[in-house]
């Protein structure tokens, strides 16, 4: 039996909300990152869902896709945090505010 | 040498660049003056030459038309114009014809008249300045020929100019140089009562003169918009075009410009002053030709003001006002330059007075012979301040005419020049003065009785300048006594020359009803081609011509007669009565314009600058204050935490959303 769309589309609302929230409230960077991966991959069911309800490739082509840009996105993000590191001796976003000052 | 016009300008100015600019550093200070006497004496012989090519011209036009490029001949006139260059192309006038100011010379009997007292008398005093500037240090002795060089250079332009713009160029110029040299001594005190510094008199008179410019050039834009052209022979032969306000209202505005030049009610406050300049300055500058460009105006427009009879009889009026004004100060003066300024004042009254009865003629002449006399008055003053080292108290001279028997000799026929004496300059001159203010256009026994006043006044205080000056005891203090020395040739020779000048000049234009056939009025037959026809007055003179001509010599006599017994022992002790403090405190001029032009001018500054202060000022700083401080209340909202603006981010996109998918 297929599962409905709705299930999937509430648990990608789901997954979305946990990486916002990820995001806006915590403080490491590498938990920051993993939260704007969440973020991603909760679109990423949306698009495959979608690609189910309509009988239509080109949603899972840009999952597949999506997934790619991912996988760039983080390596260029882990490399920011190293260098933040390697800069501030942390990783903690709070500690980076030099434009505040 | 007509073709060579243009030199006579250029060559003082070459003078004035090389002075200038090499002057006090590299030429060494032995040839300074040289250069300045050689450039203004090329210049002399130049328009010599112009002069004398212009005096033989042939009567009709001939051959003339094939003259050297840039050569207008206008036979019938006597008047050369070269044309130099187009200086302000102005576009099409109102007929369609181009209007455009050209940079052209004039050489007219008129301006060939000036040409000559311009810079032969200006030779003399460049000549002189050698001697009475010795003193000054190498970089002042430089910057004074300089400027005595640019002067002339203007002076020549103002002389020569064919259009009204020139000879604005030439008017702003002397203008300038006049500043500059009143306040030559800049960092001295001039009048240490009145807390006048010498920079301040150089000041007054530019502003004062400043006031006149703005008339001059109100009156030369009015013709230009009138007549579509400012050439000064197109603008005469438009004058019947002007209705009669038209030429009324150019009139008086250029009158007013002469008013400031030529130092008249209303405006003659300045020159007085203008003797803070050194003696030279004074004689060149402040006597025998800058001040007497007004009056040189009045002649070259003479056809406009023909047109107008009211404006003639407001040059008249101002000009016997003037006249009458200034002498009766002259009479209580102690400074010895401070009396020959106001006789300068009251001589260039005669001259407007002149001008303003038609007499134009009569009014060049007096210019002419009060060049002469004048130059040597101030010269033979300069003279007497250099032998005092720098005293300029006639009440602490006295007593000079056998140790300066050169300076007394030029100075003695100085006086009896302007006192009117028969038969030397100024006699001759004034009397046609006189005989014009009764028997000329609008002539009048008012304008007549205030010359001769005027004639009786002159002669009396320069009577009593001699007499306290170089007759009577001795009243020197003892050190001025030990430095009296004359002066050096270089300083004698042109006072001789002037004396000479004094004497003579008046020969050249001897009234008709003196000379008759036997000497012809050289003078009124050279400057007839260009002067307007004047007609007399109807109906008969009240006075005959001898008669007219009696009282006013009675009447210098008189002047000199109280100046000799009057003086005769030395400065007598006056009673103040309150006539006399009127006299001696100017008539409050100053203070009057103090109160009436100074103080409100003053007060408006002050508003002004609180104005500026509070409300311009306060308007920018506000804005200023309003931009700080919503950037200090926005700084807020930059906190620096990537969450806060991911925060900000998210309801931004949330509210997007919602409002493109409601």
């Amino acid at each position: 039996m297929p599962v409905p769309p709705d299930h999937v589309l509430t648990v990608s609302l789901l997954l979305f909300g946990v990486g916002v929230l990820g995001v806006l409230t915590r403080r490491n960077a590498i938990i920051i990152l993993m939260s704007i991966e969440l973020m991603m991959n909760a679109a990423n069911l949306n698009f495959v869902a979608f690609s189910r309800q309509h009988a239509h490739l080109t949603g899972q082509v840009f999952g597949v896709f999506t997934i790619a840009v991912a996988a760039g996105e983080v390596a260029v993000g882990l490399a920011i945090v190293l260098a933040v590191y390697r800069r501030f001796s942390s990783i903690h976003v709070d500690d980076v505010r030099l434009m505040k000052e | 040498m007509i073709g060579l016009l243009w030199l006579v300008p250029l060559l003082p100015f070459a003078g004035f660049v090389a002075n200038g600019l090499l002057g006090p550093r590299v030429l060494p200070r032995k040839l300074v003056g040289p250069i300045a006497c050689v450039a203004v004496a090329l210049s002399f012989v130049v328009a010599l030459g112009a002069v004398v090519g212009l005096g033989d011209l042939p009567e009709s036009s001939g051959s003339g038309a094939g003259a050297a490029s840039g050569l207008a001949v206008d036979h019938e006139a006597h008047r050369v114009t070269q044309t130099l260059f187009t200086w302000m192309p102005l576009g099409p006038g109102k007929d369609g014809r181009t209007v455009s100011v050209d940079w052209s010379y004039v050489l007219d009997p008129l301006s060939a008249v000036m040409l000559l007292v311009v810079t032969g008398v200006g030779l003399l005093i460049h000549l002189y300045s050698i001697g009475y500037m010795e003193h000054e240090d190498r970089s002042g002795y430089a910057r004074f020929f300089a400027y005595l060089n640019l002067f002339m250079g203007m002076m020549l332009v103002l002389v020569l100019g064919g259009s009204l713009p020139v000879l604005f160029v030439g008017w702003e110029g002397v203008g300038l140089c006049s500043y500059l040299l009143i306040g030559f001594w800049y960092d001295r005190m001039f009048d240490e009562k009145s807390g006048m510094s010498v920079a301040d008199a150089g000041r007054k008179a530019f502003i004062v003169n400043r006031i006149g410019d703005t008339g001059f050039i109100l009156g030369t834009l009015l013709l230009l918009s009138a007549l579509g052209t400012v050439q000064i022979q197109e603008v005469l032969q438009g004058v019947p075009q002007l209705s009669a306000g038209m030429a009324t209202a150019a009139a008086l505005l250029l009158f007013v410009g002469v008013c400031g030049k030529s130092a008249q009610i209303p405006l003659y406050v300045w020159l007085p002053d203008a003797m803070a300049g050194p003696t030279p300055v004074s004689a060149l500058i402040h006597a025998a030709t800058m001040v007497t460009a007004g009056v040189y105006v009045l002649a070259r427009m003479g056809g406009l003001y023909v047109a107008s009879p009211l404006a003639m009889t407001v040059v008249a009026v101002t000009g016997g006002l003037t006249a009458l004004w200034a002498a009766t100060l002259g009479t209580a003066q102690t400074d010895i330059k401070k009396v020959l300024a106001y006789s300068t004042v009251s001589q260039l009254g005669y001259m407007v007075l002149a001008a303003g009865v038609g007499a134009f003629t009569a009014g060049v002449f007096h210019l002419m012979t009060h060049a002469f006399f004048k130059a040597l008055l101030f010269l033979g003053a300069g003279s007497v301040i250099h032998a005092l080292s720098g005293e300029q108290d006639i009440l602490k001279m006295g007593g000079l005419r056998k140790r300066l028997p050169w300076t007394h000799a030029t100075f003695l026929i100085g006086t009896l020049a302007i006192a009117g004496v028969p038969p030397l300059a100024g006699f001759f001159s004034k009397d046609e003065i006189l005989w014009a203010a009764i028997a000329g256009r609008g002539g009048s026994l008012l304008l007549w009785f205030a010359g001769v006043v005027t004639a009786g006044l002159t002669a009396f205080y320069m009577t009593r300048l001699y007499m306290l000056t170089f007759a009577g005891p001795s009243r020197l203090t003892h050190e001025a006594e030990h430095h009296l020395h004359e002066s050096p040739a270089v300083m004698l020779l042109p006072l001789i020359l002037l004396a000479v000048g004094s004497v003579a000049a008046g020969f050249v234009g001897v009234p008709h009803f003196l000379g008759g056939e036997a000497i012809p009025n050289f003078f009124e037959h050279w400057l007839a081609p260009v002067m307007p026809a004047v007609a007399a007055a109807e109906g008969s003179a009240p006075l005959s011509e001898w008669a007219a001509m009696f009282v006013a010599l009675l009447a210098s006599g008189a002047g000199i007669a109280a100046g000799y017994a009057m003086y005769r022992g030395g400065p007598r002790p006056e009673r103040l009565t309150p006539a006399v403090r009127w006299v001696r405190a100017k008539y409050y001029v100053d203070e009057l314009y103090d109160l009436s032009v100074i103080r409100p001018y003053r007060a408006l500054c002050r508003f002004s600058s609180a104005w500026d202060a509070r409300i311009v000022d306060g308007a920018v700083n506000a804005v200023g204050f309003v931009t700080d401080l919503s950037g200090e209340m926005l700084r807020l909202t930059q906190t620096g935490y990537v969450r806060n603006y991911a925060l900000g981010f998210f309801g931004g996109t949330i509210l997007i959303l919602y409002y493109v998918l409601r």
